[in-house]
Order: structure tokens, then sequence, then C-alpha cells
């Protein structure tokens, strides 16, 4: 059981890893967001994931999976409304690769 | 190594990997990458406060706080990223 928890609690730390060095290192707003939404989001779930099965089977478990839901569903849709704010005030990607309007 | 400290050396890597977004949220060029490094801060926040009530054993508490938490960042970030929308990114 301790391995499995360890894992998937590195597994987490990894993604969220990811996540923050491209938020750091990428050259652009939308790619830095893109690095944000989706390696963030895993390494949440990874993590909680991890702190749910070191609890056992109990309520508070249904809290954790809870809160790792409820992130599976906002996260994209926050990163959604900031991508379309920016993209509708006028930031633009770079290299223009998206015929956007 | 036992489980408790695992998940104190996942918290301190974990607050550790928060301040990128903390520079993001402090240079970001624009008000988006501020409000993108705001919501990442939230995000890490969230699991660093499930991570401390595992250590502390009181994970019943802090995950209602957590969420909370989590429901506030959320509603922050929709709500800046419309009013930035409006305001045309100034």
């Amino acid at each position: 059981m301790g391995v499995l928890i360890t894992a998937l609690l590195v597994v987490g730390l990894l993604f969220s890893a990811i996540a923050s060095f491209g938020v750091l290192r990428l050259p652009d707003f939308y790619t830095r967001l893109h690095a944000l939404s989706k390696a963030e989001t895993l390494g949440v779930l990874f993590t909680l994931a991890g702190v749910a099965v070191s609890q056992g089977l109990s309520p508070t478990t249904v809290k954790v999976l809870l809160v790792a839901l409820f992130f599976f569903l906002t996260n994209p849709i926050a990163s959604h409304a900031i991508a379309r704010a920016a993209l509708r005030t006028g930031q633009r990607p770079l290299g223009e690769t998206l015929d956007h309007r | 190594m036992d489980l408790t400290s695992t998940f104190v050396a996942v918290a301190a890597c974990a607050t550790a990997l928060a301040l990128a977004y903390v520079h993001r949220l402090a240079a970001g060029p624009t008000v988006f990458d501020r409000l993108l490094g705001l919501s990442g801060f939230g995000t890490s926040t969230t699991t660093i406060l499930v991570l401390v009530g595992s250590v502390y054993g009181r994970l019943d508490m802090f995950v209602d706080i957590a969420l909370g938490y989590a429901l506030l960042n959320f509603v922050g970030v929709v709500a800046g990223a419309r009013y930035f929308e409006r305001l045309d990114g100034r």
C-alpha cells in the first residue's frame, strides 16, 4: 500500500513540476496556459488520489475524491475563460498559426 | 521512509514548485499571465492544504478548507477573466 501511495504522489509531483517549468519557461501566454491547464490538472488528480488511497475507506476519502472531481471539472473551465478573454482582447499566439477573427 | 515524512517531502516540493506561479503572478507581461499565475497558485495551494491535513492527521477538517479555497479560486479566476475581457486587457 505504501508503495502505491508513494508512486501516486511522485507521479503527481512530476506532472506538477512539468506544469511549473512550462509556466516559467514557455515563450508566450497561450503556451504557458497550455502547460498549466493540462499538466497541473493531472498532477492534482494524482496527488489527491495518493492521499485518498492513504486514508483507506472513510468519509474523508469521499471528500478528497470530491475535491479531485471538482478540479477535474473546473480547471479546464477556468483555463478556457482566461484563454477566451485573452483572445477577445487581442492577444495573438506566437507564429499566428490560428485563423482567428 | 514512513508515510508522514513522504507527505512532508511532497508538500515541500509542491511549495517549491508553486514559486513558479508566484513569479508569473508578479512578473507576467500581460494581465492574463497574472491571472494564469493566480489560477495555478490556487490549485497548488489546495493540494498543499490536503497534504498538510494528512501530515497533521486532521484531513477531515483540512479537506473542507481545501474545497472552500478551490471554490473561491475558481470563482475569482472566472470573474477576473470576464472582468478583464470587458476591460479590453488593460
